[in-house]
């Protein structure tokens, strides 16, 4: 399996290459909006001293760190099924001896690592303008970086699951709408949840998207008791084999449709 | 056992149906009609280990239907069917990694990156040795003259050199049976006759099994002994290529040349062309030799061929309701 892995990363990253420039624009997005969060929320932080606990160069940690946490768990899946399912594609891939996810995996590890060269430069840029509090201790980091990889895995099954939705219904764009709204309201990509109303910081609780943004960032600021680290990564663990068992069962019954009427 | 195992296979689909329309449209949204369309029905064949097999049939006849059955992309509604003693729909890895489906338009060459990639990737999805590998590779490259073609990216690649290279990673791990859905469509002559000249080599290299579809009855007339026939899903002929023109084609084709101008040679048959001294008649098959007899005791005859119909007319005429019941030959 690691050989299988390793030439769907070597592909990917070939590819990549060729498509640098539009690697570079997806980017922008990207660096953009949490850059704007944070010029925002530490420009009211600076007017008003602080806002809910979070002072200027507290938002600014948190806003770095998410950046770098959003981009190394997102995943576009969600947008490649559709046209997967209309261009044949998923036929050919439904040939192959190995589950299609695997592909993706690989694939949406080798943009990382290519993506990796603008992000860790920006993250520099954007720490020396804004003078942010990272909390950072060596246990802060090794725990956020367990949580991180959890929270990639959760990203990636629970995405592919909502991407199949695409057997069923022929324009998913409408509902991939929904899905990035609740990923934007509710994973502390606003702001940080505990700033948010308190139905919406309450509901965070029950979705995964709290789990894969917020606590992976608060983690590796240090800014959580041990009470909330303990829950944090229970949730993980529920939400990993929850999206486990979502990606096999929709997968199951998303290929039963697919193979009873065809493309 | 066979290789290939279909037993009263048919599959339905059931699609949407409604009226042109805003008013149609909008009914649609709270009743929603839909109809069952026979795509394949009861469908029976077998394939020997090693059999070329042509398989035809009009567009919509149910071809691909099928072969997307027997490569576990369609589960049937109805029926059996077994390739290599697996079930295609279960979609085994064992199943998968024993077979492989070429559609002409479909493809697993990845667009942006060299050929030599993509064969590369499939190695290792399908776990092929590293000795295997080379010997397959060097053997595809020689017989498709893939050559410098494996290091240029597939978008680079003319239609034709893109389907050869699609055909050598669809090979890569050595399938037993081929599902070829239409492998020269859209070529050119020249290179719909290396891909052809490839096939027989392969198959006669390999022992592989073989389904074709094709459009272009050149490929079924060079590269297989033993045609299926299906036309709105149900099997018409199945049997060897030389009986279904016996059976079906009543007529033969009578070029006769003759050294005498404006000869009128209606009362021998019927003159389909005329060009100079070159006449061609049609006459039936019971009488060719008799005509040709007179024919050449009447007339100053410089050379005369019999020929068959070509084989477009055969299986035009089987389509156009030759058959009333489907019917296995015992020669193939």
């Amino acid at each position: 399996m690691l050989a299988i892995y390793w030439v769907y990363l070597k592909t990917s990253i070939a590819l990549q290459f060729q498509y640098r420039v539009a690697m570079a624009i997806w980017m922008i997005n990207r660096i953009v909006e949490p850059t704007v969060f944070l010029v925002v929320w530490r420009t009211v932080a600076i007017a008003r001293g602080e806002v809910g606990g979070y002072g200027a160069a507290d938002f600014a940690a948190y806003f770095i760190v998410l950046m770098v946490v959003n981009q190394l768990t997102f995943t576009w899946i969600i947008f490649e099924f559709e046209w997967r399912i209309r261009n044949g594609e998923l036929a050919v891939m439904l040939l192959r001896p190995i589950h299609p996810i695997h592909a993706d995996i690989a694939d949406n590890i080798g943009y990382k690592i290519l993506t990796l060269t603008i992000l860790v430069p920006v993250a520099i840029l954007l720490t020396l303008l804004f003078e942010p509090a990272f909390g950072f201790t060596p246990a802060s980091v090794a725990l956020g970086a367990v949580a991180l990889a959890g929270a990639y895995c959760i990203r990636m099954f629970v995405d592919w699951a909502f991407a199949l939705s695409g057997f069923w219904t022929t324009r998913t764009a409408a509902l991939n709408q929904i899905y990035f709204m609740l990923v934007l309201f509710f994973s502390g990509r606003l702001a940080p949840l505990d700033l948010m109303p308190a139905w919406l910081e309450r509901l965070s609780w029950y979705l995964p998207f709290r789990w894969t943004v917020w606590f992976p960032v608060e983690l590796f600021l240090n800014r959580l008791d041990h009470a909330t680290v303990v829950t944090g990564f229970q949730m993980l663990a529920l939400w990993l084999v929850v999206g486990v068992v979502l990606v096999q069962a929709v997968w199951r019954l998303g290929v039963r449709k697919f193979t009873a009427v065809g493309t | 056992m066979l290789a290939v195992d279909v037993r009263r296979l048919s599959k339905t689909y059931v699609v949407p149906e409604r009226e042109a329309g805003l008013a149609a449209a909008a009914r649609s949204l709270f009743s929603r009609r839909t109809r069952s369309v026979e795509a394949v029905t009861e469908v029976e064949f077998g394939l020997q280990r090693g059999e070329f097999v042509g398989f035809v049939g009009p567009n919509g006849a149910g071809k691909t239907t099928t072969l997307k059955m027997l490569s576990g992309l369609l589960f049937p509604t109805s029926g059996h069917a077994a390739v290599l003693g697996h079930v295609p729909s279960k979609r085994e890895r064992a199943f998968l990694s024993r077979i492989t489906l070429v559609m002409g338009q479909r493809n697993q060459l990845i667009w942006d990156i060299p050929v030599i990639d993509s064969l590369e990737r499939n190695r290792v999805v399908y776990r092929v040795p590293a000795s295997d590998y080379r010997r397959t590779l060097d053997e595809l490259t020689e017989l498709l003259e893939l050559g410098d073609l494996l290091e240029r990216p597939a978008r680079n690649l003319s239609l034709g050199e893109r389907m050869k290279c699609e055909i050598a990673v669809a090979l890569v791990h050595a399938p037993e049976v081929l599902f070829l859905d239409e492998p020269t469509i859209g070529l050119d002559v020249t290179m719909q006759r290396r891909i052809r000249q490839f096939l027989a080599e392969h198959n006669r290299l390999h022992g592989t099994t073989v389904l074709l579809t094709s459009h272009y009855m050149a490929d079924v007339e060079a590269l297989c002994k033993r045609i299926i026939v299906i036309d709105h899903g149900r099997i018409l002929f199945d049997g060897a290529l030389a009986d279904l023109v016996d059976r079906f084609s009543p007529l033969k084709t009578v070029v006769v040349e003759v050294r005498q101008d404006s000869a009128d040679l209606s009362c021998y048959g019927e003159v389909v062309a005329c060009e100079g001294l070159r006449h061609t008649l049609r006459v039936p098959k019971s009488q060719a030799a008799q005509v040709t007899g007179r024919l050449l005791a009447d007339l100053p005859v410089i050379d005369i061929t019999i020929e068959d119909p070509p084989i477009e007319d055969v299986i035009e005429q089987v389509f156009a309701g030759g058959l009333d019941r489907p019917v296995r030959s015992t020669g193939a």
